[in-house]
C-alpha cells in the first residue's frame, strides 16, 4: 500500500452531493454498456468517492458514525438506482440495435427442400373415393390383367356379342402363343362382378382404376386410362336412385350448378342403359351438356352370374372416365401431358386438388 | 353407321316441313339414336347446269389439245354475249351437251375453290365438272354429261341450280346405332324411332300389306334352294329363311335414276350398277340385306351349307380367302354336283363369279335370314364388316325377305325394263317370337316413376309388341319380329322407360348402409404417396408395356424371374409386347424423358401394379353368361389371373438438395434411394432389415440394399434400393450416380401389424447421455454395430444415433471408427452414476464380444 491517503469526509455533505451529481451526470452520459460499466467502476468501485468516504466512517468518533452512515446510505442507493435504470435502457437499446443489424432479405428464395407432387389422375381418383366414402360406400380394387369371364361374360357380354368386338381389347397369350383367355381389363366393370361374388349384397361400391383399350395415343385418346365404376345393389333400388347419385356426384366434382341428364343407350350389363351428360357451367364457349359416362340398371344376368336373385335385388351401375373429368376440371387440352410423366405437369397440382 | 337423307326418311314418317338436321338429331337422340356427325353439304356456291354452245379444239405446244368452250349458263350468269368462256381439257362432250359448270365462287368437295384464271391464252371463267370433281364418282377423265347420266333434257335448263339437282347440298345426319338395335340400320327403323320420339305418323313399309300387291307365295317352279347345315352353332340352323325371285330381260344398259343415286350417295353408298344399286337401296330402306345374281351363272339347286375346311373363295373385294368349317356358305350345283361351287359367305360377302355384270339380263334375287352368331363370327374371322354383316349380326326382321325381294323385283321392272318371273321360292323355318311374361309394375319399380298399366301396355304396343292378359298383374308381351333383342322383362322395361322419357325420372339419393371407409391398403397407398411427395418426389404414371430390349437394358440375366412376363397377342407397338414385371423398367424411361427435356434434377415415383405370371399358368376357364361359377370354377379363374402386386418405385438423379445462396447443394447418392424406401416402409408400418445385395441388377453391386421384412420363416425380400449400376445408367442416358428403389407395397401392407399401438408411458425423469466411438473392421456393417450396442445397453436405452464414421491412419488400415450417441432413461427414477456406468460397461462388452469392436481411447 502507498502512504495513507486522505479519505473524503463523510460528514461533508456538500462534497458528497457533488460526488453524487458527478456520478448521476456520468450515468446519464453513458452511451453504451461499456461506458456504463466504467461509470459504475468510477462511482461505486472501491476507489469511488462514496466508497472511500464509507471507508472513512471507521475512523470517526461514535456519534459521527451514525450521521456519516445516514449521509452515505441514501446517496449510494441513489447512484445504484440510476445505474440500474440506465443499464435497462442501454440493454434495450443494444437489443434493438442487434435486431436491426441482423436484418436479412426475406425475399431470398428458401426452397432448400422443395416439395414434390402427386399425379392429378391419382388425386382425382382419391377425391372420387372420398365422395363415395362420404355416402357410406366402400372402395373396391381389382386386377388389371383380368380373366375374360370377369371382363365380359360375367357382365353379359357373350363371346359373340357385337359389343365385345367394339371394346378394342388387348388380349394376352401364353408363352406358346395360344390364347389364355386373359385380357387387359377394358373397363373397371369386372370389379362389379368380383365384388358381388366376394362381398355379396347389399353392396355399395365405387371402383376407380386403370383400364386399357387398343387406341393409339393422341390429344384425346390413350391406350391406358382410368375410370371410376359405381355399383349399388340392394332391395328396391330404382333409376331415380341412379339419377340422385349421379347428380350428387356431379355437384361434388364440378360445383353446385352441375347436374346430369340421361339418354337411352345400350350396354350389355345394364338394362335399361343410358349415356350420361353433364351440365358443365365452365364449358368453353358457354355452359352446356357434355358426355360424361355410361350407366344403367344392373342387368339380371349380371346379378345371376354373381348368384344374386334379380327377383329380390335390383341395382344400378355407372362409369366415367377420370381423364375426361380431369381435363374438364382443369382445362387440360392434350392427353400427352397426362401420360408422359413430365414432372412439370404434376408439379402444377401439388399434393391436393 | 347409318346416314339419314331427310327426304328418304319422309317416305316412312311425316316430317315437319321446317325440320333442321340439328332438330332431327335432337329428336332421335331422345330415343337413343345418338348423333355421330352432321356431314355438311359437299358443294356450295354457283354450281349450275350449262349448255355447250361452241367448242374449239386448240392444240398446244406441250402436245395436249384443250377445248375453248362457250357455255350458256343461264341469263343470270351469262356475260353480255349470252355465254361464258371456259377452258376444258376433257374431250367426251360436244356442242349441245348439258353439263355442270362450277362458276367462280363455287367450293367443290375437298375445299377446292373455283376462281377465274388465265390459262392457255384465255380467261377460263369457271370449270366444266367431272363426276370425280363433284365427289359423286371415281371417273375423272370424263365430263358429267347430264343426259347420259339419266337426266331428262326436257327437265334441264341452263342456269339451273345443279347442287339441288345432284343432291350435293344435302346436309346429312349420321347416327350411331347401338348393337341391340339392328332394325335401326334402315330408314324403316329410324322412321319408327322418330315417330316414337315426336308422335309423327309412321307407315311401316316393311309389312306385306304396305306393298301395292302382296308378295306371292312360293311356286313349284321356284329356284331350288336347300339348307343343309351339318354344324349349327349352339343348335341354331344357320339359315331359316331363303326367298328367291327372278326378273328376266333387264336392260343391261339401264342406269340408276338420279334420285336413287342421290339418295344412295347421301347415305354414304357408291352407285355401282342398276341391279346392285336397287338391292342396296332396298337394304338401306328396309334393313334387309339382298343379293343379285346373274341367273345364267347360278346352277340349281342353291345349297346353304357350312364350309369344308380348306375350301376357298375369292370375294367381291378380290381377296382369295380360305374358309373355315364354321363359315356358312351359299353354294350352287354346276354340272349336277350338289353344292360344289361357293357363291358367297352367307350374310357377309358374295363371290365374284356369280355377280351381276354389264351383260346380265336375267337376275336372281336372294333375300334370306341368317343366324346372328354365324354371321358375326364369319365377319370377324375374315375381317369383313360388310353392310350385310353389320345388319345380320345385330338381327334382321325374319319377316322382311319376301317384302324386300318384292321391292327389288318392282324396281328392276320399273327401272330396268325387266319382267317379273312368276317362279318364287321361299324356304321358311322361322319361329315366331316367344311371349314374355311381364309384371306390369316392374317398369315403375325399376325406374322409380309411377307408370299406369295402360301406359305400359300402350308403349309396348306402340313399339310393335302384341299384348295379351296374363295371370293377375301380369301381361303376356310378344315382341315384334324386328326386335330379337327383346328377350326378358328387363328389356321391355327399358322400352317403357325410354319411350316415356328418361327425363321423367326423379333424382333421389339412396341411403347406403354405411361403410367401413377406406381399406388399410387404400389408406397406406395414400399415405405413402403423400409422404414421398412431401419428401420432394414427384408422382408420375407410365405405360406398362415393355420389350425384351427394355429388360436387357436393365442388365437382367437370362434366368431372372423378372423376365417371366405376360405377353400380349395384339400389342399396340409390336416392339413392346410384354407387361412390365417391375416398375423401374418403365419409370426409368420416364426419368430419362425428363432428363432429356432439360430437367436433370429429377426425383420421380410411381405406385402401380406389375404382372408376375406363374411359369406354367393355366389358361382361364371359359364360362357361360348369366350363371354363377361353381367354387372350383372360381378357383380356376383365380389361379389363371396372374399375381399383380402393387409396387412403389422411385428414381432420383442430379441434386438431392439444391445449391443456393445458403451454400452448395448435395448430389443424389445411394442413401437417398434407401431413405425413400425406408420412408415407404415406415409409412406402411413395417420394419425393414437392410443388407448388402451384391447381385441384383440394375443396381450397383457395392451400393445395393436388399430390403427384407419379417423374421425367421416369415422373412422375405420386399425390394431393393441404392445406386444404379454405372453401365445401366450409361445405357439409359441418365445422370451419373442415379439412384432408385422399388418395393412391394402389397407385401408390406399384408405384413403390417394392423393392431393398435400399445402406448408406452412417457418418462419425465432426466436422461443420461453417453457417447462411444468403436473401432471395427471396415467390412463390419453399421447395422451390426448398432445391434450390439442395443443388446448391450438393455432396457434403459431410449435412443441411439450414429453421429460419425471415420477412417484414417489414426484407426489403422482396414478399420473404421463409428461414433454413437446414446440417451438413457428410466421410467421411474433418476439414473445413478453407477447405473449409467453399468450400461456403459455392458455396451462395451457386447460390442467387443459380438463384433470385436474396440472402444476408441
Amino acid at each position: 500500500m502507498t502512504a495513507p491517503e486522505t479519505l473524503p469526509d463523510p460528514l461533508d455533505t456538500a462534497a458528497l452531493d457533488a460526488a453524487v451529481a458527478t456520478a448521476l451526470a456520468d450515468v446519464a452520459a453513458a452511451r453504451d454498456l461499456d461506458d456504463l460499466r466504467s461509470a459504475r467502476t468510477r462511482h461505486t468501485g472501491d476507489r469511488s468517492v462514496l466508497a472511500l468516504a464509507n471507508r472513512a466512517i471507521g475512523g470517526l468518533p461514535g456519534p459521527d458514525k451514525a450521521t456519516a452512515g445516514k449521509n452515505l446510505g441514501p446517496r449510494r442507493g441513489q447512484i445504484a438506482r440510476a445505474l440500474a435504470a440506465r443499464q435497462v435502457e442501454l440493454e434495450a437499446e443494444r437489443d434493438a440495435r442487434v435486431l436491426v443489424e441482423e436484418t436479412v432479405d426475406v425475399t431470398l428464395p428458401t426452397d432448400r427442400s422443395p416439395l414434390g407432387a402427386r399425379h392429378p389422375i391419382e388425386l382425382v381418383q382419391e377425391r372420387v373415393a372420398d365422395f363415395f366414402v362420404g355416402l357410406g360406400w366402400e372402395i373396391a380394387d381389382g386386377p388389371e390383367v383380368e380373366a375374360e369371364w370377369f371382363n365380359f361374360d360375367a357382365l353379359n357380354f357373350g363371346p359373340d356379342h357385337p359389343a365385345r368386338q367394339m371394346q378394342d381389347t388387348f388380349y394376352a397369350q401364353d408363352p406358346d402363343g395360344k390364347p389364355n383367355n386373359l385380357v387387359l381389363r377394358t373397363h373397371t366393370s369386372p370389379v362389379q362382378a368380383r365384388s358381388l361374388l366376394e362381398r355379396g349384397v347389399p353392396l355399395y361400391i365405387a371402383c376407380p382404376g386403370k383400364v386399357f383399350r387398343t387406341d393409339a395415343l393422341d390429344a384425346t385418346h390413350t391406350p391406358v386410362f382410368h375410370q371410376v365404376e359405381g355399383l349399388a345393389v340392394d332391395k328396391g333400388l330404382t333409376m331415380a336412385n341412379l339419377v340422385g347419385t349421379l347428380d350428387a356426384f356431379a355437384r361434388a366434382m364440378f360445383g353446385p350448378e352441375a347436374r346430369t341428364r340421361l339418354r337411352p343407350s345400350f350396354f350389355p350389363f345394364t338394362e335399361p342403359s343410358a349415356e350420361m351428360d353433364l351440365w358443365f357451367p365452365q364449358k368453353k364457349g358457354g355452359a352446356g351438356w357434355i358426355e360424361w359416362g355410361g350407366c344403367g340398371m344392373v342387368h339380371p344376368n349380371v346379378l345371376r352370374a354373381a348368384g344374386v336373385d334379380p327377383e329380390e335385388y335390383s341395382g344400378f351401375a355407372f362409369g366415367m372416365g377420370i381423364e375426361r373429368t380431369l381435363m374438364l376440371r382443369h382445362s387440360i387440352a392434350d392427353m400427352h401431358d397426362i401420360v408422359e410423366g413430365d414432372v412439370r405437369f404434376s408439379l402444377q397440382f401439388g399434393t391436393e386438388i | 353407321m347409318p346416314r339419314i337423307v331427310a327426304d328418304w326418311l319422309a317416305d316412312h314418317v311425316d316430317l315437319p316441313a321446317d325440320l333442321t338436321t340439328e332438330q332431327l338429331a335432337a329428336d332421335l337422340v331422345r330415343v337413343g339414336l345418338e348423333e355421330e356427325e352432321i356431314h355438311p353439304a359437299a358443294v356450295s356456291g354457283p354450281l349450275v347446269v350449262g349448255r355447250v354452245l361452241e367448242l374449239t379444239a386448240e392444240p398446244q405446244k406441250n402436245g395436249k389439245t384443250i377445248n375453248w368452250c362457250r357455255v350458256d349458263v343461264g341469263p343470270e350468269h351469262n356475260d353480255a354475249d349470252g355465254a361464258r368462256g371456259v377452258v376444258c381439257g376433257a374431250h367426251n362432250f360436244d356442242v349441245g351437251d348439258l353439263v355442270v359448270v362450277s362458276l367462280p365462287g363455287t367450293v367443290l368437295p375437298g375445299g377446292f375453290e373455283i376462281a377465274a384464271r388465265k390459262t392457255y391464252g384465255h380467261v377460263s371463267d369457271g370449270m366444266i365438272c367431272s363426276v370425280r370433281e363433284l365427289g359423286i364418282g371415281e371417273d375423272h377423265d370424263g365430263i358429267l354429261v347430264l343426259t347420259r347420266a339419266g337426266f331428262d333434257a326436257a327437265s334441264l335448263a341452263p342456269g339451273q341450280d345443279a347442287i339441288a339437282l345432284l343432291g350435293l347440298g344435302d346436309e346429312v345426319l349420321e347416327i350411331n346405332v347401338t348393337p341391340d338395335r339392328g332394325y335401326a340400320f334402315s330408314y324403316r327403323g329410324v322412321a319408327r324411332e322418330f315417330a316414337h320420339s315426336t308422335g309423327a305418323a309412321f307407315t311401316d313399309r316393311g309389312l306385306p300389306e304396305s306393298l301395292p300387291t302382296p308378295p306371292p307365295g312360293p311356286t313349284a317352279d321356284g329356284f331350288a334352294v336347300e339348307v343343309d347345315d351339318a354344324a349349327p352353332i349352339d343348335g341354331r340352323v344357320g339359315c331359316d329363311r331363303f326367298v328367291t325371285r327372278v326378273v328376266r330381260g333387264v336392260d343391261p344398259s339401264a342406269t340408276t335414276p338420279p334420285w336413287m343415286k342421290r339418295r344412295l350417295e347421301g347415305s354414304g353408298m357408291r352407285s355401282i350398277s342398276l341391279a346392285v344399286d336397287v338391292t342396296n337401296y332396298v337394304m338401306l330402306d328396309l334393313g334387309q340385306p339382298l343379293h343379285a345374281y346373274d341367273l345364267d351363272q347360278v346352277a340349281a339347286p342353291i345349297v346353304v351349307r357350312r364350309a369344308v375346311a380348306g375350301e376357298r373363295l375369292t370375294t367381291l373385294d378380290d381377296v382369295d380367302r380360305t374358309l373355315d368349317g364354321e363359315d356358312l356358305l351359299i353354294t350352287d350345283s354346276p354340272a349336277g354336283e350338289r353344292g360344289a361351287r361357293v357363291l358367297g359367305i352367307a350374310g357377309v360377302m358374295g363371290g365374284a363369279s356369280s355377280e351381276v355384270s354389264a351383260t346380265t339380263t336375267d337376275v336372281l334375287v336372294e333375300a334370306a335370314h341368317f343366324d346372328q352368331i354365324t354371321v358375326a363370327r364369319s365377319a370377324r374371322r375374315h375381317r369383313l364388316p360388310s353392310e350385310a354383316a353389320k345388319r345380320f349380326e345385330r338381327g334382321v326382321d325374319p319377316r322382311l325377305p319376301a317384302v324386300a325381294a318384292q321391292r327389288v323385283v318392282d324396281l328392276l321392272v320399273e327401272l330396268g325394263g325387266g319382267t317379273a318371273d312368276p317362279a318364287v321360292s321361299d324356304l321358311d323355318t322361322t319361329v315366331a317370337p316367344a311371349a314374355i311374361e311381364l309384371d306390369v309394375t316392374l317398369p315403375s319399380r325399376t325406374a322409380g316413376v309411377p307408370y299406369t298399366p295402360d301406359q305400359v301396355n300402350g308403349i309396348l304396343s306402340q313399339i310393335g309388341c302384341t299384348i295379351a292378359e296374363g295371370v293377375a298383374g301380369y301381361v303376356l308381351v310378344t315382341p315384334p319380329t324386328w326386335r330379337p333383342d327383346l328377350t326378358e322383362p328387363a328389356t321391355l322395361v327399358e322400352e317403357v322407360v325410354r319411350i316415356a322419357g328418361y327425363d321423367q325420372i326423379p333424382s333421389v339419393l339412396p341411403a347406403a348402409a354405411g361403410g367401413r371407409g377406406l381399406s388399410p391398403e387404400q389408406r397406406t397407398r395414400r399415405s405413402v404417396a403423400r409422404a414421398l411427395a412431401d419428401a420432394g418426389l414427384v408422382e408420375v404414371l407410365s405405360y406398362p408395356f415393355v420389350s425384351e430390349a427394355d429388360l436387357d437394358a436393365l442388365g437382367l440375366p437370362p434366368d431372372d424371374a423378372r423376365r417371366t412376363a405376360l405377353r400380349l397377342a395384339n400389342p399396340l407397338a409390336e416392339d413392346k409386347p410384354l407387361m412390365r414385371t417391375n416398375l423401374l423398367v418403365t419409370l426409368l424411361e420416364t426419368a430419362r424423358r425428363n432428363v432429356s427435356r432439360g430437367l436433370g434434377d429429377v426425383s420421380v415415383f410411381e405406385i402401380g401394379l406389375v404382372t408376375r405370371p406363374a411359369v406354367d399358368a393355366p389358361a382361364a376357364p371359359q364360362l357361360p353368361v348369366g350363371v354363377r361359377p361353381a367354387p372350383d370354377e372360381l378357383s380356376m379363374l383365380a389361379e389363371a389371373v396372374p399375381d399383380q402386386p402393387r409396387r412403389v418405385a422411385g428414381v432420383l438423379a442430379g441434386a438431392a438438395a439444391p445449391a443456393g445462396w445458403w451454400g452448395p447443394g448435395r448430389s443424389v447418392d445411394w442413401a437417398d434411394a434407401l431413405e425413400a424406401a425406408r420412408l415407404v416402409a415406415t409409412t406402411a408400418g413395417v420394419e425393414l432389415t437392410v443388407s448388402n445385395d451384391r447381385d441384383h441388377l440394375p443396381w450397383h453391386p457395392g451400393r445395393c440394399a436388399r430390403l427384407e421384412i419379417g423374421t425367421g420363416e416369415a422373412r422375405r425380400t420386399v425390394g431393393h434400393a441404392g445406386e444404379l449400376h454405372p453401365q445401366v445408367v450409361e445405357r439409359l442416358g441418365l445422370p451419373a450416380r442415379t439412384a432408385a428403389f422399388e418395393v412391394d407395397l402389397s407385401a408390406m401392407v399384408a405384413a403390417a401389424n394392423g393392431e393398435p399401438v400399445v402406448a408406452a408411458p412417457v418418462s419425465a425423469f432426466p436422461a443420461a447421455k453417453e457417447d462411444f466411438a468403436f473401432v471395427v473392421d471396415a467390412s463390419t456393417p453399421a447395422a451390426d454395430v448398432r445391434a450390439a450396442i442395443v443388446a448391450g445397453a438393455g432396457e434403459l436405452l431410449e435412443d441411439v444415433a450414429l453421429f460419425d464414421v471415420f477412417t484414417g491412419e489414426q484407426v489403422g488400415e482396414g478399420k473404421k471408427s463409428l461414433a454413437y450417441s446414446l440417451r438413457l432413461r428410466a421410467a421411474d427414477r433418476t439414473l445413478s452414476a453407477d447405473e449409467v456406468r453399468a450400461v456403459r460397461d455392458g455396451v462395451v462388452e457386447a460390442a467387443s464380444e459380438r463384433i470385436g469392436a474396440v472402444l476408441r481411447g
